[in-house]
């Protein structure tokens, strides 16, 4: 049988996709259901006053309007998380008066009709005695965290003496850089719909990427048996991180159907995904580097400045590259904290490496320019053999290979060093690369499969799609293993029914569920294979279910994918207008499943790098430190215009220390270094360092 | 959204007499109205669908052509007519919106598009006096970076966005009305007003006055040029936008010129003088600046759009010299 593993094979959810057969979570069609907007607050800071819901309820259709002063009790305190689930937040569920950000939910109206919501949430009146707000990074009382990240990484990083090797390098510099907050803006905006079974028993259609921690969090806060609540997130239309935690919009709708007796519908608007959902926050880095006259780093620190909220803690962990990308004897970093009035910052693709690797590469390419050295070369000269941060060595690397093929198929050689060498007409024309770097890693999951006497099997492990191909690479995994067709293979997932799996986060779904489906389809064969097949007829199927643990390699090697980005601009001299016309990507990510799925989602992160490099801004009021622009006119992600060719490649690996299919995992190494790629491809245009995100037109001129 | 009635009458006339009583809107392409109501910016008693109405054509009228208020943007920035007589019209709506929303939009909805100024999309901000008169203005000392620059007033700096009226304006356009006292018409260029204490008031619309056509007149141009500089390439307010206009005779002096502004005003920004500066000039990159200059004159910028004034110099220079050089 031929293997179907690393093969384009197509989506094989694509046609119920296209043909409007994918059951979104909004579309659930469900009986009896009601329907529920949320009314959010319209200051950053304070308390409400009153509610005035009487013009409200006279609303034809309207069932209930939801307030704090409703009642509803929740069996643990909302605002209290434990430091041992990071996906967690801290939740505002209409138990009290008091504010803390912008677009925070204070009412909830459910009627018959969408219709009769939406005008009964309008017609909520909120007072609120409102205090200043501060959003500002330039406030005193920043602090260290004690960890940072997903993973747990500490707060700060020390080895070696920084500031004695500061004093010797031959060139040092010191620059700051900046990223604003970003907004995950996914397609489908995070959508609920729950149904009771008696006080007791909850189903929820959720937008979920961690179903299970979702399930967790909503039966300790709605004081159910983990057991009786059910969540189902059969396909997601995008997610990027923001559908990771349970948020507050989530458990109200679980909240308000409990109250209602009814099954309830609660579809986030536009606008209310700026800010109860997550964030990106902003960061501002401080990078210092010593090196040689040659290149070598001699001391390399960051400092990074993030904002977390008033009331839980989250830590946009840009130091990380900085730590771990390059040899460097004496490296420093630290992450620093500062309590803003905002919805607290949340994981958005590549958290801290995203925004890490912006500053760290743009330093580098500052670097390379001071000391005349072409840019790989100066990366080459400090590539790190190992990972000086944990001091172990790579399960894996491919990186020189991702220069060098990358540089090739650029066409890097013919690249002249001093900026503002290239123009057509109007335009200066610029080329940068840089690094992308993502952390491989992998969690304990489950699967189970069964046999049918057709010849056909079903796979189900809990899980969640994106939008990435979770469903295809799995199927694909699973007939390999069995060495039949992929089309005698169903794969089911997102259900808490199905076996555990991790949240589809850290892209670790590929590595962590993979790894299960691998071996519970390794198992049915087994199995298979000591059966006859009249005992195979006999039956109505064989099943069996089997669990992987964590990585148990993870102590011993360091695993991260690698990859090279380059970008070709093309910037208006006198407009500040910048277009991307090309860009090359080369990653070395363990074993490409799925040669289609994959060159779509390393582009889906290059492209989100344009956006960072150019485009995304979650922009605030400067007096009232609201957001301005929030809807998808004036928030910007780019369009097909802003996209010039995008030419994607791989480096073959196979990182056994990984994943039991050698995979590495894809969802977020495209957007690392993009940005970087993109900023230092216009400092060479245009001469122009601009170390401050976005790159727009004013700040070229 | 709050509830509304809808009517879809099936004549200019009682579509006009539909719309003389208070809180009703016409309905046409609905990419602007319908959003606003979604936003509850605007919160409209009666919808009046007016895209039954045959005043959907692109005609042939008075040595220029006639534009139906109902041609949707897709057909006139297609025709041939726009292409080979007025292609700064056509560029202007092609570098405006999405195909999607040129589709649907009209020419007598897009002249009436609203501001895209942040506090007034947002009811959630109190102050607007656009929206609310008397409330106040959020952007004086609020996120101004994509706001005015030209003829606001400390009562409301938003802008108009739109890109198809800017070249409308530099084409000397006229809009015809039908009202409930008949019909008549107004230059582009007088059509919107400037907020001056009454921001809420954009337009010389009288009440139940529809938008029916716009009349293009003959051109006498060499070369045209609408240029948009924005936040990305494409489905984005402009910035700063410009349509230019030069004609330039056999010794290769301009005769004529006429450019207007988007994106730094509350309506597309033309100013005689600096037009008249160019007659008889040779075209040259010094020559634009000193006009850009007289356009410009008075631009007052704010705490975050102060680029824009440079930004639109330099926007002027480019589309002139690009329309010096152009058939």
């Amino acid at each position: 049988m031929e293997q179907s593993i690393g093969k384009p094979i197509s989506r094989v959810d694509g046609i119920l996709k296209v043909t409007g057969n994918a059951i979104y979570t909004a579309d659930q069609p469900v009986p009896g259901l009601t329907h529920a907007v949320l009314v959010v607050s319209s200051i950053a800071k304070g308390r409400i006053v009153s509610i005035e819901t009487s013009d409200a309820e006279r609303v034809a259709g309207v069932i209930a309007i939801l307030t704090h002063k409703s009642g509803m009790k929740l069996a643990k305190d909302p605002t209290k998380v434990d430091s041992s689930q990071p996906a967690d937040r801290a939740l505002q569920l209409l138990q009290d008066d008091r504010i803390f950000y912008g677009n925070q939910p204070v009412a909830v109206a459910i009627a018959e009709t969408l219709e009769a919501a939406s005008e009964a949430a309008e017609r909520v009146r909120v007072q609120y005695d409102s205090l200043t707000p501060s959003i500002s990074l330039d406030v005193p009382g920043s602090y260290v965290p004690k960890k940072a990240g997903g993973a747990g990484d500490p707060g700060q990083s020390h080895r070696g003496d920084p500031k004695q090797a500061m004093s010797a390098g031959d060139s040092r510099m010191e620059e700051i850089y900046s990223t604003p907050f970003h907004t995950h803006s996914p397609m489908e905006p995070h959508s609920t719909i729950a149904v009771w079974d008696g006080p007791t028993k909850l189903t929820l259609y959720d937008t979920s990427q961690g179903i299970f921690g979702d399930r967790k969090r909503m039966a300790e806060l709605l004081g159910l048996d983990p057991e009786n609540v059910r969540v189902v997130s059969l396909f997601l239309g995008g997610g990027f991180g923001s559908k990771g935690p349970t948020w507050s919009p989530a458990v109200i709708c679980a909240m308000a159907a409990r109250h209602v007796r009814r099954p309830v519908k609660l579809v986030v608007r536009r606008p209310q995904m700026f800010g109860p959902v997550g964030c990106r926050s902003a960061t501002r880095q401080t990078i210092s580097v010593a090196a040689s006259k040659d290149g070598k780093l001699l001391a390399l620190t960051n400092e990074t400045l993030s904002h977390t909220s008033t009331m839980d803690e989250f830590v946009e962990t840009s130091t990380l590259p900085t730590r771990m990308l390059y040899s460097v004897p004496n490296n420093e970093t630290v992450q620093r904290l500062v309590r803003s009035d905002i919805g607290t910052p949340s994981y958005t693709r590549a958290p801290g490496e995203a925004s890490g690797t912006f500053a760290l590469e743009v330093a580098m390419d500052e670097l390379a320019a001071k000391l005349k050295i072409d840019p790989i070369e100066l990366r080459l000269r400090n590539y790190a053999e190992r990972d000086e941060n944990k001091d172990l060595p790579w399960s894996s690397k491919s990186l020189r290979e991702c220069y060098r093929q990358g540089a090739k198929r650029f066409g890097w050689a013919r690249r002249p060093g001093e900026p503002r060498s290239m123009k057509d007409g109007d335009q200066l024309i610029g080329w940068g690369m840089a690094t992308s770097v993502y952390p491989a890693r992998r969690s304990p999951a489950s699967a189970r499969a069964r046999a049918y006497p057709d010849g056909n099997f079903l796979v189900e492990a809990g899980s969640q799609d994106l939008g990435g191909g979770t469903y295809t690479i799995m199927t694909q995994i699973a007939a390999d293993v069995l060495g039949v067709p992929v089309s005698r293979v169903t794969f089911r997932l997102g259900d808490t029914r199905y076996p555990e799996t991790p949240v589809s986060g850290g892209s670790q779904t590929a590595a962590s569920t993979g790894s299960a489906v691998f071996k519970t389809a390794s198992e049915l064969k087994k199995k298979l294979s000591r059966m006859t097949s009249a005992d195979i007829a006999a039956q109505p199927y064989i099943e069996v279910e089997a669990s992987t643990e964590e990585n148990p390699d993870a102590k011993k090697f360091s695993s991260y994918s690698f990859g090279a980005q380059f970008a070709e601009v093309r910037v208006d001299r006198d407009l500040g207008q910048v277009y991307v016309s090309r860009m090359t990507g080369v990653f070395a990510a363990g074993k490409i499943l799925n040669a289609k799925t994959a060159r779509s989602q390393f582009m889906g992160g290059m492209v989100w790098g344009i956006s960072m490099a150019l485009h995304e801004n979650t922009a605030y009021d400067p007096r009232l430190r609201r957001i301005v622009n929030n809807n998808l006119a004036e928030y910007h992600v780019p369009t097909n215009a802003d996209v010039g060719n995008i030419d994607i490649a791989w480096v073959e690996e196979d990182d056994e220390h990984v994943s039991l299919t050698g995979s590495k995992g894809i969802g977020e190494i495209g957007i690392t270094g993009a940005s970087a790629a993109v900023a230092n491809a216009i400092y060479h245009a245009t001469g122009k360092r601009i170390r401050d995100l976005p790159i727009t037109p004013d700040k070229l001129l | 959204m709050i509830p509304f009635r809808y009517s879809a009458p099936a004549s200019v006339e009682d579509a006009v007499t539909m719309a003389g009583e208070p809180g009703s809107r016409f309905l046409a392409g609905g990419t602007n109205i319908i959003d606003l109501m979604k936003m509850g910016v605007e919160h409209p008693s009666h919808l009046i669908d007016i895209t039954r109405l045959p005043i959907d054509r692109i005609e042939e009228h008075q040595g220029g052509v006639r534009l139906g208020a109902l041609t949707r943007n897709t057909a006139v920035a297609a025709h041939r007519l726009i292409r080979e007589r007025y292609p700064v019209l056509s560029q202007a709506i092609l570098a405006g919106a999405s195909p999607q929303i040129r589709n649907m939009a009209t020419t007598g909805g897009n002249l009436l598009q609203r501001t895209r100024c942040f506090y007034f999309y947002d009811p959630s901000y109190s102050e607007c006096n656009k929206r609310v008169p008397g409330s106040g203005c959020a952007a004086l000392q609020g996120n101004n970076r994509i706001h005015a620059i030209l003829g606001a007033s400390d009562r409301c700096i938003a802008t108009y966005p739109g890109d198809m009226a800017v070249a409308l304006a530099a084409l000397d356009a006229k809009v015809v009305l039908r009202g409930p006292r008949g019909e008549r018409s107004e230059a582009m260029d007088t059509f919107y007003r400037l907020p001056g204490d009454t921001p809420n008031i954009e337009h010389d619309l009288l009440p139940g006055e529809m938008i029916t056509a716009v009349d293009l007149p003959p051109v006498q141009a060499t070369g045209s040029r609408y240029l948009k500089v924005r936040d990305r390439n494409s489905f984005a307010f402009a910035l700063v936008s410009v349509a230019a206009m030069l004609n330039i005779d056999a010794a290769g002096k301009i005769t004529q010129a006429r450019f207007a502004l988007g994106g730094v005003a509350p309506r597309p920004w033309r100013v005689p003088e600096a037009e008249d500066a160019l007659r008889g000039k040779i075209p040259a990159d010094s020559v634009f600046r000193d006009a850009a200059d007289i356009l410009l004159r008075g631009a007052k910028p704010y705490r975050f759009n102060g680029f824009k004034v440079e930004l639109a110099r330099r926007a002027v220079v480019r589309a002139l010299a690009s329309a010096s050089t152009r058939a």
